[in-house]
């Protein structure tokens, strides 16, 4: 009996939904009074294992392989699956990377477990395991129970709060063998096409900064990043922008984009049409600026300004570089 | 080479959720072929007009208005269908419908090459049923793709899958698994003709008994999970909105952003 987490590496860098991830695990294992440990699974990955005891993993099982390297959906599966099977952990648990949306379906068919994803909320009911979690868009809101033994949960990103790391902590590792199977070798990473912009992540960031189709062409989305990039912000489109192609696909935030929790988000000449809103209601703080005083966007705003976004963010952007040069 | 669309029916975009007794109020709900699904349909539809494929089998579990979902998808350009349809199966979680659709492909026997999923169901929104499926049937499989390239001579696909901070291109041997997001094709709005001639197209029926399925094996009674109770999300309330020369609102916000929430 005790709490599992998937600790998420990627080019041996955990993620920062898994550090979100372990400390909830840690938390969950202290309300059921048990241990919490965590998997890792890569190449060469050992060096990670101090930093995931430095949350709380009382132990850490480390599977190393040349096969494991870069993610491999049916060898991630079968590594860190059947060492659940053997070990039967009572929660298991994985951040909403991309990495975790996808294997964690995977792993829970080979357990024959129950699964939620995209939790925003653990909660232990007698005992037992209690997910809460959007859906339908964000429309609503569902409690998931479990039957199985197991019970497997996926983490939304940028929710959970992460604990403060206790570095003076060192893994107590074991080791786990692995060899490849005939299935792991019909798949293989080669290749990963960088689209880095030097700008956080958008499921992870802070602040968002997003541009509609009121910037009315790509070169002034110039605007919208000088402003994200003044507060460490992602950028983010809408549909609207993507489409036009005046923004990559990654971009997009939406029922057809991505779902983001960021602390505040800034929506630059952005309507507010339902499909949008599912993406990016889930935001602490919403701050819209559209010159139309009836944009559904000011229905959930925290802070509306009507005004033209020409001359709007340009003196924002002038407003705070005044500031950030004061604070020196 | 054949492939297989999976379909489902779900509410349309625009559906305003409303509860009644703690459930989903379904009365007033309009359904559609998961948008997620029609960028699959299109994937497929386009490998057989490219010469790839020979046959593309859309199916689908779910109540009678799946049949629906299943007509737009042959519509689209399908060339059959398969609906799974029993009032057992109602509230069968993401590994039960996995294992169903899995019965469902063992019964028509259909040698596929090729799986191809929505990314998500936009209402249950889980992103489960396709990695589930391809962990039962054993296959490589590639999520969440904005490119694919399909080899059925040489047996391998390559898809590139949308991540954070970039693009992972996977070499696959086939059969496989992949699922489709925006961002892979733009799906076609079916022609008239195409829509009659849909309605001519063979469409299956299978029941559980039909899978050799009992209802124990499905619905609440054989699902890992269930769920327990739905509400509304916490109402976001309208804050301020500020009006006036740019000058004046923008050092507003620039308050609100520094002393209110903190961000400066
Ligand atoms: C199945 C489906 C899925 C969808 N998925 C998504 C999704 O994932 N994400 C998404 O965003 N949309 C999605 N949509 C599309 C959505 O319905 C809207 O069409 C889209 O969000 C509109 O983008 P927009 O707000 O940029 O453009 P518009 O609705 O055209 O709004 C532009 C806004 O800019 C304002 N504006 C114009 N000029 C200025 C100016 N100078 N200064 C200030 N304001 C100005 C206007 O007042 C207007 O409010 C989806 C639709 C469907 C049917
Ligand atoms: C509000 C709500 C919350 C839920 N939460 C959970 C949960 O946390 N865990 C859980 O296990 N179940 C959950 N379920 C049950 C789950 O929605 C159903 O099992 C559903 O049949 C499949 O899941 P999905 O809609 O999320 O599909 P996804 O896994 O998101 O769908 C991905 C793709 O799989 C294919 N597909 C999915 N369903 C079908 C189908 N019926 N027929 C044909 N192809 C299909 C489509 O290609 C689709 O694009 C929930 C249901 C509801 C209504």
């Amino acid at each position: 009996m005790s709490v599992w987490v998937i600790a998420d590496q990627r080019k041996g860098t955990l993620r920062k939904p898994a550090l979100e991830t372990l400390s909830e695990g840690r938390r969950l294992a202290d309300q059921l009074g048990t241990s919490m440990e965590a998997v890792i699974a890569g190449h060469n990955v050992e060096g990670l294992c101090n930093e995931i005891a430095s949350y709380g993993a009382e132990k850490v099982y480390l599977i190393d392989h040349e096969i494991l390297a870069n993610y491999n959906p049916p060898a991630y599966a079968r590594a860190v699956g059947d060492l659940i099977k053997d070990k039967q952990p009572q929660i298991v648990l994985m951040g909403g990377t991309m990495t975790g949306r996808d294997l964690m379906p995977r792993i829970a068919a080979r357990v024959g477990a129950g699964l939620a994803p995209d939790c925003i909320k653990l909660e232990i009911v007698d005992g037992k395991l209690k997910a809460i979690r959007p859906a339908i868009a964000g429309k609503v809101r569902v409690e998931i129970g479990y039957k199985s033994d197991i019970q497997m949960a996926i983490l939304r990103p940028n929710v959970f709060e992460r604990l403060e790391p206790d570095t003076s902590k060192t893994a107590n590792i074991e080791k786990v063998p692995f060899e490849p199977s005939d299935l792991d070798t019909k798949q293989r990473l080669v290749e990963f096409v960088s689209k880095e912009t030097g700008r956080p992540e958008l499921t992870e960031a802070e602040i968002i900064v997003s541009g509609g189709r009121g910037m009315k062409a790509p070169e002034n989305f110039a605007l919208v990043e000088e402003l994200a990039d003044l507060l460490g912000a992602a950028v983010g489109a809408s549909r609207a922008a993507v489409d036009a192609g005046w923004r990559p696909q990654s971009d997009q935030v939406g029922q057809t984009g991505k779902t983001v929790s960021p602390n505040l988000y800034i929506a630059v000449g952005i309507s507010g049409a339902i499909q949008h809103l599912a993406g990016m209601s889930s935001s602490k703080f919403i701050v819209a600026i559209n010159k139309d005083p009836d944009a559904p966007i000011f229905n959930v705003a925290d802070f509306g300004v009507v005004g033209d976004l020409f001359k709007v963010v340009p003196l924002l952007t002038e407003e705070i570089k005044k500031i950030k040069a004061q604070e020196g | 080479m054949k492939v297989v669309v999976f379909c489902k029916s779900v509410p349309d975009t625009e559906t305003r959720v409303r509860l009644k007794d703690n459930r989903l109020d379904k009365s007033e709900i309009k359904y559609i072929l998961n948008p997620y699904d029609e960028f699959a349909v299109e994937e497929a539809v386009r490998m057989k007009e490219a010469g790839k494929v020979d046959e593309v089998v859309a199916v689908s579990m779910g109540p009678e208005r799946a049949r629906e979902a299943l007509r737009s998808a042959l519509a689209i350009g399908a060339d059959r269908a398969i609906l799974i349809k029993d009032d057992a199966l109602d509230g069968s979680d993401t590994y039960v419908t996995a294992k169903v659709l899995v019965k469902a492909l063992e019964k028509d026997g259909v040698e596929y090459g090729m799986l191809l999923f929505g990314q998500q169901a936009i209402d249950g929104d889980t992103w489960h049923v396709p990695g589930q499926v391809a962990e039962m049937l054993g296959l490589p499989q590639a999520g969440s793709i904005i490119k694919l390239e399909v080899d059925p001579d040489a047996g391998k696909a390559v898809a590139n899958r949308l991540v954070e901070g970039g693009e992972e291109v996977h070499e696959m041997a086939l059969p496989c698994v992949v699922t489709c997001r925006k961002g892979l094709n733009e799906p076609r709005y079916p022609s008239l003709p195409n829509i009659m001639k849909a309605k001519r197209k063979p469409v299956q029926d299978y029941s559980l008994a039909d899978l050799g399925l009992s209802p124990e094996e499905v619905g609440r009674a054989g699902s890992f999970t269930e769920v327990l109770s739905y509400s509304l999300p916490p109402k976001k309330e309208a804050g301020r909105k500020v009006e006036g020369e740019p000058e004046e609102v923008v050092q507003e916000l620039v308050k609100f952003l520094k002393d209110e929430i903190k961000v400066l």
